[in-house]
């Protein structure tokens, strides 16, 4: 094969660079299309996040307008001050920023902790029912979330769990497990498990091989599912809008900028405000983690 | 027990000396525990208990409700709650508001599903095919679209299209008239009819999940051996040909199973309609799941109907999760 290819070119010299010239401009050309086509996707893709932070920025004068400009001319911070100063709500921004933070924290943690126990079963031991949980678990996922909430808001009432941000915790944690246990199991099952045998024939029991092998090697796995746990219970919204009906000052975000939305139909530049300041620390959260993200969505999802 | 452990070999022998005798009941509890292999079930523990109060429970408290007359009477006391058989599934199949609904289910995420399919795909394959500064670029605005929470975005866009100061009917009666657009587009709603609500509603779900698709895709797309592709061109293969002969076959699974979950996602699809349309005020551009929630959650509540409503959803969906589970254990997800 290479000694076809290549002889031609020896042979006749003079046309063949003038040929191969021409296929480095057309690869030239190729590639800058290409690129142009990439940063038309990324400017599309951008504009809808580009045009609230731009919109928060403006003046009233300048969103109401009926020629709008990319950019705020005079930009304003009046639009955070109001949403931060709480005078369209009546509760301050930070409040539902620490009610969705603790929300989501612990509903993290334990959702982790629990889908880690069920990742080493799964992924360690061959038992009866495995498949059948395997399976059960794929389904779980994909029960509709508005059908599930009659019940556990009936439920939920009898047991005085509304209006209160345990009861969210405790949804979050049971409909963050089959996603965080499906990935996990993935990232346990890459550990060799003859460095586990290795530590257990120098003596150490199976706490100790858990301590100090398994987890470090599987916390970055850890890591990865955590942020969708961490995505899904703070951007979740059925559950908060159905659970936290009348107490405004329980309110997670996402309820929060439905809520101000829904009251303030026609103050765009302050909806937006609201909208950025709950939007944009997910988007730095993901910015930051995105790279080990992307091996876990495609772990996770795709691949078994 | 003792016989069987010293039946055993090695290590779980009663040592002799002064250990022999009776066994404490914490050695006996782990001898238990090794000799039925317990200890996947009890790691498996915790997480059965949690899905099992929290997620399938409710779904057969849902099954139970919906054979039952329990409303606004029954939920006050004013009358007993009482087995009405298929009352309300009866009640329901006549019902042309739950027609409506389920119509507009099908019909919008027969749109959503293959367009979000199509541009993730496309912008997979393009990404496959630039740079690597440029993709890690590309691909890292797409996951901000991916992680912007579902109401921001539905905000967003509704901002983007609303009638005053909204920047989507201004491009509009600026594009020349050969392309749709026009003056006529000045102070255009979008969120007053179903068919533009759902137009917007589409915009959204398809930003919000194409870079899922697309990622997929790319992830997919690696594991191609690149001498596929060569031979191919090499055979005088354009890319369309490339990508139905030896892409598509190659990647059939993985399609597959983005079909079905964006299915399943999209004929779903809740919080994008209920913040475009408005919360529960215009009735005729409900889909099923917001005419499932609005019978529940909206005075007077009907929360027997609304569990039939739910019924029905859930065993569509898990008549399409069948097919994604077919799909994922021939992929080999299960091993």
């Amino acid at each position: 094969m290479t000694t076809l290819s290549s002889s031609p070119s020896a042979v006749s010299s003079a046309p063949s660079a003038v040929r191969r010239r021409r296929r480095l401009l057309t690869r030239r050309a190729r590639r800058a299309g290409l690129n142009l086509l990439g940063l038309l996707v990324a400017l599309i893709t951008l504009f809808p996040i580009f045009w609230m932070v731009s919109t928060a920025f403006k003046p009233a004068t300048e969103w109401y307008s009926l020629t709008p400009h990319p950019l705020p001319r005079h930009p304003t911070l009046g639009n955070f001050r109001a949403v931060i100063d709480g005078s369209v709500v009546g509760v301050p921004y930070w409040n539902f920023l620490k009610n969705s933070l603790f929300v989501t924290v612990v509903s993290v943690v334990a959702s982790s902790l629990i889908a880690l126990l069920a990742a080493i079963a799964l992924a360690r031991f061959r038992f009866r029912f495995r498949t059948s949980y395997l399976i059960m678990l794929l389904i779980v996922q994909m029960l509709p979330q508005q059908a599930l909430v009659i019940a556990l808001f009936l439920d939920f009432r009898s047991l005085n769990l509304l209006d209160s941000l345990v009861g969210l915790i405790l949804v979050y944690t049971a409909f963050a497990l089959p996603v965080t246990i499906w990935m996990l199991r993935n990232f346990v099952a890459a550990v060799p498990r003859e460095l586990e045998e290795a530590a257990a024939i120098d003596g150490a029991g199976p706490m100790k091989a858990f301590w100090r092998i398994l987890l470090p090697l599987v916390a970055p796995g850890l890591v990865a599912t955590s942020v969708f746990a961490f995505v899904f219970a703070y951007n979740e919204f059925i559950f908060a809008l159905t659970f936290l009906g009348t107490d405004t000052a329980k309110f997670t975000l996402p309820i929060y900028v439905q809520y101000f939305y829904g009251r303030n139909g026609a103050d765009w530049g302050a909806i937006m405000a609201a909208s950025t300041l709950f939007t944009v620390p997910v988007l730095a959260f993901f910015l930051l983690v995105q790279r080990r993200l992307r091996a876990g969505l495609v772990a996770g999802a795709v691949k078994g | 027990m003792v016989r069987t452990i010293s039946g055993q070999p090695g290590h779980l022998r009663a040592p002799a000396g002064p250990l022999s005798g009776p066994l404490s009941f914490r050695q006996r509890g782990v001898i238990f525990f090794r000799r039925h292999r317990l200890a996947p079930y009890l790691l498996l523990l915790p997480s059965a208990a949690v899905i099992a109060v929290l997620v399938l429970w409710p779904t057969v408290q849902i099954a139970e409700f919906s054979f039952q007359n329990y409303g606004l009477q029954q939920e006050i006391g004013a009358a007993p709650t009482q087995w009405v058989g298929l009352g309300n599934y009866s009640h329901i199949l006549h019902d042309p508001e739950f027609w409506l609904s389920l119509r507009l289910s099908v019909i919008s995420a027969a749109v959503m599903v293959p367009l979000t399919l199509i541009v993730g795909t496309l912008v997979g394959l393009l990404l496959s095919h630039l740079g690597r500064r440029m993709a890690a670029f590309v691909s890292s605005v797409s996951v901000l679209a991916w992680a912007t929470p579902a109401v921001s975005a539905s905000v967003i866009f509704v901002w983007l299209a609303t009638p005053d100061g909204g920047v989507v009917d201004w491009f509009l009666t600026k594009l020349p008239n050969w392309l749709g657009g026009g003056a006529h587009w000045a102070g255009y709603s979008w969120t007053n009819a179903a068919l533009p609500a759902y137009t917007l509603a589409t915009a959204v779900v398809v930003w919000l999940g194409f870079p899922f698709i697309a990622v997929t895709v790319l992830a997919g797309l690696r594991t191609i051996p690149t001498e596929l592709f060569e031979s191919a061109r090499v055979d005088g293969a354009g890319p369309w040909r490339i990508f139905w002969r030896v892409t598509y076959p190659l990647m059939r699974p993985i399609f597959q199973v983005l079909f079905l979950l964006s299915v399943i996602w999209d004929f779903g699809v809740f919080t994008q309609v209920f913040i475009i349309i408005g919360e529960l005020g215009q009735r005729d551009e409900y889909n099923l799941g917001i005419y499932e929630y609005a019978t529940a959650f909206t005075l007077p509540p009907a929360y027997g109907m609304a569990s039939a409503l739910a019924f029905i959803l859930t065993i569509i969906l898990l008549v399409i999760t069948v097919g994604y589970v077919r799909a994922s254990v021939r992929e080999g997800a299960l091993r």
